[in-house]
């Protein structure tokens, strides 16, 4: 009996990783980020688009909302696109379709963000500068590749809701002579309205952490973006351009934009599992 | 405004969403075909086997393949027996409770943390605090924290695949949990452990910017793991930015995008079997 | 065969049982004998389950399950705290109502629990391997495919490998919770005549719903209703002059 409670003591350290990991993180980063935001003071840092490390001045407003517009570009194609792959995949596709739309979904999301970053400068790039005007390197070009990249995370979260709404519901509403686009906009997606809801917060959590790729297409300037054809630098962006030579304050400052990011990110993804824990709660006995 | 009958409503609806599922995979093998029909005529032996001469316009990139597999395997082997010992303590030893909430929302966080903070907080506590350095051994560390609520996920959905009568029928014939545990129970939920495994080793190969703070990129060969080193996808992308070499960079990402298939296929496979041993 | 000549070896004193405060078993006082079967007849949710489950401990895993009174076994209390659970399964072995084949082979599953008791030498497990077969009356019709998987036996055939399973053990006492429950006649023909043979060298208690198989398969039956022990006693007796209006009822058929 001693060797099984010996044991569960290990395992149970084991376990403690995640959470001590988790922890550590925090504090690590909130450490060497927080000095500079206070000494910056909230205005200074926040509301101001004035980045400028050799003078001194660090501010990331414009960066906010290079971070806040890409994703909101992202979200309107990854979340549409990622919303109709989960209703084709349970509602509507017969087994063997889904065969073959499952593992593209799944490599979709194995594809490294160098490789759809590159692929970004390559193709769609040129077509936007072509075709669009601007210099390419822009805020939809950003939002094309984003939201390609996150459109996995909203089908798999969407598919899980979809499929957690009882069956029964599927059944009622068809006995009674619904088609099954009329039961899948009327009762299906509305059941799963939460678990929805979740997927494409989680969706624009990934979009907002993603670095790589925006780098290579987003054409990073630091001016706040006019419009779609604008060139725009994330948060992400702008820790992974400077970190490379930043030293002292400028360091410091990149660190306090990881914190930013960090509770940004947070926030979002604390509200999808709020939002989906008590969607889940509300369905009641299946 | 005339209203549409439910039956032609319903036809434009699923043309639409058959349109865009079909945009979605045409993208897939877009991004494929261009990189391996590019790619492949560049991939020689002497381009596998061979270290990158001129800054990457010329040579190999033998050391980023040896790079690539010691960060990301050193990664997994470090996560995994955590993640399934993580997995193990959650479902076998205890019960649901506020501890075990905790637990989970640590892991669910940790999920949620961008790559790019994982990179900064690699490089201030696993290379200057700790003092490791620019190292292989640094970015496994910081990608085993990464890859380890995968695991974990992964993990406890295949040990609570396996029955509650086999744990019955262990317990009924004289032994102790942790037998159990490791006779029975882990045993049948291996294809799943080992697919989430699978997962988490392409993802931690597919990653850059937590690597490019933590392992460094240098161009040599790591000859242990203390040394810093450049991995194949973090070596595409400086090629591609600093414009050094297109086909070089091509060759590069063919190389990344065949280790992902080869993996997402055995990972594919993997889940395959997990279905068929039907309990 | 008179009571006076068996020793009990399971001694039951006052044995009353909560799930979450919720009463399922009632101060039940009951001798199980050596050399006997025993069946214990009784409607749904008489608690002839939890009764077998007490007797090798497996409600313990339960986190809700409480208990007083006392199990004897060889006159010590089985929930003495230095009472190890694991050993005390070997000696009272389950055989559950649905067959329950481990991953493996047949040979595997035989050995599965002797190699836990510590049983090594590959002579030792294979003459076990066989003389449990043979006692369940399963060696004849497994003995040319013992490393084939355990799932491609039929229900009947893996009944009477979970059978052997326990026997494989040793065990002093073997507890069966409706192990026939989903078997076709023959299979269960098979496994009462196994159970017949077998109680020369082990007590057997039989929790059954089929009051018939009660009445072919026992020596004694103990008549359960609600948590409680209403009678019990010769099998042939109780079935034909029941002491208890309530155990005349059951039997008849006027619930149940």
């Amino acid at each position: 009996m001693n060797q099984d409670k010996l044991i569960a003591l290990a395992l149970m350290t084991v376990a403690l990783s995640a959470v001590t990991g988790l922890a550590v993180i925090t504090v690590f980063i909130f450490k060497e980020g927080v000095p500079i935001i206070v000494d910056a003071g909230l205005r200074g840092f926040f509301l101001s688009s004035d980045w400028d490390p050799a003078a001194g001045r660090f501010g990331i407003l414009s960066m906010i909302v290079g971070s806040l517009i890409v994703t909101l570009g992202a979200m309107a194609l990854g979340g549409v696109f990622g919303l109709s792959l989960a209703i084709v995949l349970t509602q509507f596709c017969p087994a063997k379709l889904a065969a073959i739309i499952k593992p593209v979904v799944e490599l979709l999301a194995g594809i490294p963000s160098v490789v759809y970053g590159f692929m970004g400068v390559v193709t769609l790039v040129p077509l936007i500068r072509t075709y669009l005007g601007g210099p390419g390197l822009s805020v939809l070009a950003a939002s094309i590749v984003l939201g390609i990249m996150v459109l996995p995370t909203v089908t798999s979260i969407s598919v899980d809701a979809l499929q957690a709404v009882p069956r029964s519901y599927w059944e009622g509403s068809v006995a009674m002579g619904a088609t099954k686009w009329q039961t899948t906009h009327m009762i299906m997606l509305k059941a799963a309205r939460s678990g929805i809801v979740a997927a494409i917060i989680l969706g624009m959590g990934r979009a907002l952490g993603e670095t790589m790729a925006v780098i290579m297409v987003a054409g990073n300037a630091l001016e706040v973006p006019g419009s779609l054809l604008d060139p725009v630098r994330t948060l992400t962006s702008n820790i992974a351009l400077e970190m490379g030579y930043a030293t002292g304050r400028h360091r410091e400052a990149l660190f306090a934009t990881g914190v930013t990011l960090f509770v940004i990110i947070m926030i979002f993804n604390t509200t999808a599992l709020v939002i989906a824990r008590r969607g889940a709660g509300k369905r009641g006995p299946k | 405004m005339r209203r549409l009958s439910p039956a032609i409503s319903q036809r434009i609806a699923m043309g639409i969403l058959w349109l865009l599922t079909l945009a979605t995979i045409a993208v897939l093998f877009y991004i494929i075909f261009y990189i391996l029909i590019k790619g492949l005529p560049h991939i020689t032996w002497e381009f596998l086997s061979q270290a990158p001469r001129s800054m990457g316009r010329k040579g190999g990139i033998f050391p980023m393949i040896v790079g690539t597999f010691m960060v990301s395997g050193l990664a997994v082997l470090i996560a995994a027996p955590l993640g399934v010992g993580t997995a193990v303590y959650l479902t076998e030893y205890t019960r649901e409770s506020r501890f075990t909430f905790l637990l989970r929302f640590g892991a669910d966080c940790l999920a949620g943390i961008p790559s790019i903070i994982y990179g900064l907080f690699g490089f201030v506590f696993f290379s200057i605090a700790l003092g490791m350095g620019l190292s292989v051994l640094s970015g496994a560390l910081t990608l085993a924290l990464m890859v380890l609520p995968t695991i974990i996920r992964t993990a406890e959905e295949a040990i609570r695949a396996v029955p509650y009568a086999y744990r019955e029928a262990s317990y009924g014939l004289g032994s102790t949990r942790w037998q159990m545990v490791t006779r029975i129970v882990l045993p049948a939920a291996l294809p799943g452990i080992c697919t989430g495994i699978v997962l988490s080793l392409g993802r931690s190969i597919s990653e850059t910017a937590a690597v490019m703070l933590t392992a460094g990129s240098a161009l040599r060969l790591p000859q242990s793991a203390f040394d810093s080193s450049r991995t194949l996808a973090l070596h595409f992308y400086i090629l591609s930015r600093e414009g050094l070499s297109m086909e070089k960079g091509y060759a590069t990402a063919s190389v990344l995008i065949i280790i992902i298939l080869v993996l997402n296929a055995f990972a594919y496979w993997l889940m395959r079997r997990f279905i068929r041993r039907a309990y | 065969m008179t009571p006076d000549a068996l020793t009990p070896i399971i001694e039951v004193h006052d044995l009353s049982v909560r799930f979450s405060g919720k009463p399922v078993l009632n101060h039940l006082n009951l001798d199980i004998h050596r050399n006997e079967r025993l069946a214990v007849i009784g409607p749904s949710g008489s608690g002839k389950t939890t009764f077998l489950r007490c007797l090798n401990r497996l409600n313990d895993l339960q986190h809700d399950f409480s208990h007083t009174g006392q199990i004897l076994l060889d006159g010590k209390n089985i929930y003495a705290p230095e009472v190890n659970p694991a050993r005390l399964r070997r000696r009272i072995g389950m055989v559950y109502a649905v067959p329950v084949p481990l991953p493996g082979s047949v040979y595997d599953n035989l050995v599965y629990g002797p190699k836990l008791a510590g049983v090594q030498s590959r002579d030792d497990l294979e003459e076990l391997v066989e003389s449990s077969l043979r006692a369940a009356f399963l060696w004849e019709e497994v003995k040319d495919r013992l490393r084939m998987s355990a799932r491609d036996l039929s229900g009947g055939q893996q009944q009477r490998m979970c059978l052997a399973r326990v026997l494989a053990l040793k065990p002093d006492v073997m507890v069966l919770d409706e192990p026939c429950s989903g078997l076709d006649p023959i299979s269960t023909a098979e496994i009462e005549d196994a159970l017949l043979e077998l109680k020369s060298s082990h007590a057997i208690v039989l929790v059954t719903n089929n009051t018939k198989q009660a009445g072919r398969a026992s020596d004694r039956t103990a008549f359960f209703l609600m948590g409680e022990l209403i009678e019990v006693g010769d099998t042939g007796r109780l079935f034909t002059n029941p002491v208890d209006q309530r155990t005349n009822d059951y039997l008849v058929g006027q619930f149940g």
